[in-house]
């Protein structure tokens, strides 16, 4: 049998559907405008609940929706491969804050989104993945393109849909995407079988509302909030740790202003970059593995952490033995379960962030007296500045590169980039001021990320807002064919392929922690990704000295349309600082030989 | 040109004295570190939906979980159903069991069960039929009853709190027990308590979302 349209359903259904009325079949539906199916119903959902773009592949089981999507003003952007509109509904949600959208067949359609669902699961992005499924009848019998989208995705989602009925399947679609962006934001997917997208219906959905069973708490209790003020107010070494539900809350004003009342310096979660702007006196930028020096020695040595919106990743954590292993922890999050599931919290503050900040600081009655302790932090930056060499005999640094394009875009660029050494780089080396303008892979680390989450960036961007992609050689060959969707649909957007023609962070752990074996991380032949690009119809530069560089950023940039600048890096270059695997993050490594 | 990298290598830095266990709780030397696991019953009331059980069970062998007995069956409330979970974990585990299960969207409330509550198993047992008379005298001891006796085997069941199970299953290795089926503990809270918090009798919230035409919820389990 032949995809993309296996006819022997739409034969088999059409025929079933004339001679044998749904049992039990709501009269009203014979009222139905002639021709106005569960598909219909499915976009009119998504109208009412207010989605603005979706991404996807079409198939067979699918076809009925992309057939209602034909006459509705929605944005649906056709992608190349189905993981690349996954990442670009979560990129979309992260930039956007409202849920992306992506769509694929059943079967090999749905397993190819799977990737994108987990990364937005682990990332807590809002999300809503519809998925075609085989004809009701035919589900449980192997049936061509058959796969159980619901059970393979059940530990991926913030919950899943198995759609069973014309009638009811569009407020299922309206109660998946107000439950994505709800509370904890997540991905939700609602599996469509064809029967259900295709029959007849006269029920129009209604809003788009969470599930009764859905009720999460925005306000903390008041006592634990007094509780939380009266450690605050008397903490001598107190950080403020902000995690990415700080961003996804919308709670950046609410923390800066908070921060900064109280003189507390900041560190950020990778996920939360850009929530307190990195040029701030008493922002130590990020935490954890890569992160910064003296973000590390801060949440090592404080007396007490608020930790506001963070899930205490091993990543952030490091080894929690020695995890800010003489601070009581003030945790705030609207997830109950993320309270003392991996840090165990001296005060939970379970709500909103934007409003149990706002309780904490009507309950404040002073600010910590911290000033020496605000030296030390001071110090501690001065003592461990985020710095690189230049030698003249070694090839480009990538670092150099990242502040370039820092330099040559405004603040609001919003930049996304691949897994890798680069997607450390770009994090470290960039200054980061505002909210949602930082889109990476942190919880699932997927290679390939970059250039599809770019996509769905650009379409959640202002107009004038600039979008950059750092991509690794490796991580770009994972999803580079969606440098086609980009040209399609003209997007002007910059890929800066740090080409160390290495699997690099593989390599820098083989020449950390086993003995420099280079198993699979060394190619013998790269292509070159400036035809490449070219023959994709994007345009292509290429550029290995220091000299060169601004003028290739700045041509790249002003290039109207998507752009890929192949970026020859010295290939020997390393991420530093680093916490290993479960170590100290106050024994973070300058360099290789400190490991 | 810069530098890079530099500062004080790690042993030349300060570190704190402080730890944490692997569980993420600070040490407090005055205090004992490690606690200790113990055997508590939780119950979900749920939507009973086709998937509830798989999002139930798949949960605690993704979150590693431990778990001795999970059993479901449906309410007097059209469309609910009421999962048992017995677990054995710390106070800690436990806490996160019942916050993990509370976020699954087909669970309407879960509670944990104090330690009067009334907890009752079934048990199924096939014993050798040699000495009819003893394995009669043996089902009576435990109030049990008699569903098969022929003249190789002897089927009885039992019904009580685990330890009563427990006994009846050792007084009947005597005769040989050639199989055995338990369904795990069943329970709920005793008098005017609710199962689980603020659990109405007859619960009627979710009796309106009873789904047309559902021809897939024939069964919990799917
Ligand atoms: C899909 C996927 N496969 C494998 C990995 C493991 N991995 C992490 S980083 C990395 C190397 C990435 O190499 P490259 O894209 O060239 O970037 P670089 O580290 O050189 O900047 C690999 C293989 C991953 N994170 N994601």
């Amino acid at each position: 049998m032949s995809d993309p349209v296996s006819p022997s359903f739409d034969a088999e259904t059409e025929a079933e559907a004339e001679l044998e009325p749904e049992p039990g079949e709501d009269p009203s539906a014979t009222d139905a405008e002639p021709g106005r199916t569960g598909a219909h119903s499915v976009v009119a959902a998504l109208e009412n609940a207010g989605a603005e773009a979706m991404f996807g592949v079409q198939g067979g089981a699918i076809m009925p929706v992309y057939d209602a999507l034909y006459d509705s003003d929605l944005r649906h952007v056709m992608m190349a491969h189905e993981q690349a509109a996954a990442h670009a509904a979560d990129a979309y949600g992260i930039v956007s804050g409202t849920p992306g959208v992506c769509l694929a067949t059943s079967g090999p359609g749905a397993t190819n989104l799977v990737t994108g669902i987990a990364d937005a699961d682990m990332d807590s992005d809002p999300m809503v993945a519809l998925t075609g499924q085989v004809p009701t009848d035919f589900v449980g019998n192997d049936a061509f393109q058959e796969t159980d989208t619901t059970g393979v995705t059940a530990p991926i989602t913030k919950t899943n849909y198995f759609a069973d009925h014309a009638d009811t399947v569009g407020d299922t679609v309206g109660e998946a995407f107000a439950y994505a962006a709800a509370g904890r934001p997540g991905p939700t997917l609602v599996d469509l079988p064809k029967d259900v997208t295709q029959d007849e219906t006269a029920v129009e959905p209604g809003d788009a509302t969470v599930p009764d069973t859905y009720d999460p708490q925005t306000e903390a209790d008041d006592e634990a909030v007094a509780e939380a003020a009266r450690r605050l107010e008397r903490a001598e070494k107190p950080v403020v740790l902000v995690g990415g539900g700080v961003i996804k809350g919308d709670a950046t004003e609410e923390l800066r202003a908070f921060a900064r009342e109280y003189e507390i310096p900041v560190a950020t979660s990778m996920p939360a970059v850009g929530a307190f702007p990195e040029d701030d006196d008493l922002s130590l930028e990020m935490v954890g593995m890569h992160g910064t020096g003296y973000a590390n020695m801060a949440t090592t040595h404080c007396d007490v952490m608020l930790a506001v919106g963070t899930r205490f990743d091993d990543r952030l954590t490091g080894g929690v033995d020695t995890f800010a292993p003489e601070a009581e922890v003030l945790h705030v999050d609207i997830d109950p379960a993320e309270i003392s599931k991996n840090v165990t919290a001296d005060v939970a503050l379970i709500g909103d962030a934007a409003t149990v900040l706002d309780q904490l600081d009507a309950e404040m009655e002073r600010a910590p007296d911290c000033r020496e302790w605000r030296s030390q932090c001071w110090t501690w930056k001065s003592e461990y500045p985020m710095d690189y060499a230049t030698p003249d005999d070694e090839p480009l640094k990538p670092q150099f590169v990242v502040e370039a394009f820092d330099e040559a875009t405004g603040d609001d660029t919003i930049v996304t980039t691949g897994v890798g050494q680069h997607q450390m780089w770009a994090v470290q080396y960039w200054t980061y001021t505002e909210p949602r303008t930082w889109v990476s892979s942190h919880g699932l680390g997927t290679m390939g990320y970059g250039l599809p989450a770019a996509i769905g960036a650009k379409f959640a961007a202002d107009d004038d807002q600039q979008v950059v992609c750092f991509e690794g050689d490796g991580s770009f060959l994972m999803t580079m064919q969606e440098l086609s969707v980009a040209v399609r649909e003209n997007l002007d957007i910059t890929v800066a392929v740090l080409n160390n023609e290495y699997i690099g962070m593989v390599r820098q752990w083989q020449d950390a922690f086993y003995d420099g074996r280079h198993s699979a991380s060394e190619y013998n032949w790269c292509p070159e990704f400036e035809p490449l690009a070219e023959a994709f119809g994007a345009q292509g530069f290429t550029v290995s000295d220091y000299d060169e560089v601004a003028d290739t950023v700045e041509a790249a940039l002003a290039y109207d349309g998507p752009s890929v600048v192949d970026v020859r890096i010295d290939p020997a270059e390393n991420v530093y600082p680093m916490v290993p695997s479960g170590g100290a993050n106050g024994k973070f490594a300058l360099s290789e030989d400190q490991l | 040109m810069t530098e890079g990298l530099q500062g004080p290598a790690p042993d030349e830095r300060p570190h704190p004295d402080g730890r944490r266990t692997k569980q993420g709780t600070r040490i407090d030397p005055e205090v004992e570190a490690e606690q200790d696991t113990r055997t508590a019953v939780v119950s979900a009331l749920v939507e009973h939906e086709p998937g509830v059980l798989a999002k139930v069970s798949g949960l605690f062998s993704r979150r590693q979980f431990n778990i001795e007995s999970l059993t479901v069956g449906p309410t007097t409330v059209e469309g609910n159903a009421r999962i048992t979970l017995v677990v054995e974990e710390t106070d800690d585990g436990i806490d996160q069991v019942k916050k993990q299960v509370e976020k699954l969207r087909p669970v309407i409330q879960v509670g944990e069960l104090d330690d009067d509550a009334v907890c009752a198993e079934l048990v199924v047992l096939k014993v050798r039929g040699d000495e009819p008379d003893k394995v009669h005298a043996i089902t009576q001891m435990y109030e049990g009853q008699t569903l098969d006796a022929g003249p190789r085997t002897i089927t009885v069941q039992i019904t009580g709190d685990q330890q009563k199970i427990d006994d009846a299953v050792d007084a009947f290795r005597q005769f040989g027990i050639i199989e055995i089926a338990r369904t795990g503990q069943t329970a709920l809270a005793r008098g005017d308590t609710p199962t689980t918090p603020g659990e109405e009798p007859g619960h009627e919230k979710a009796a309106e979302k009873t789904r047309k035409d559902d021809t897939r919820t024939g069964t919990y389990d799917d």
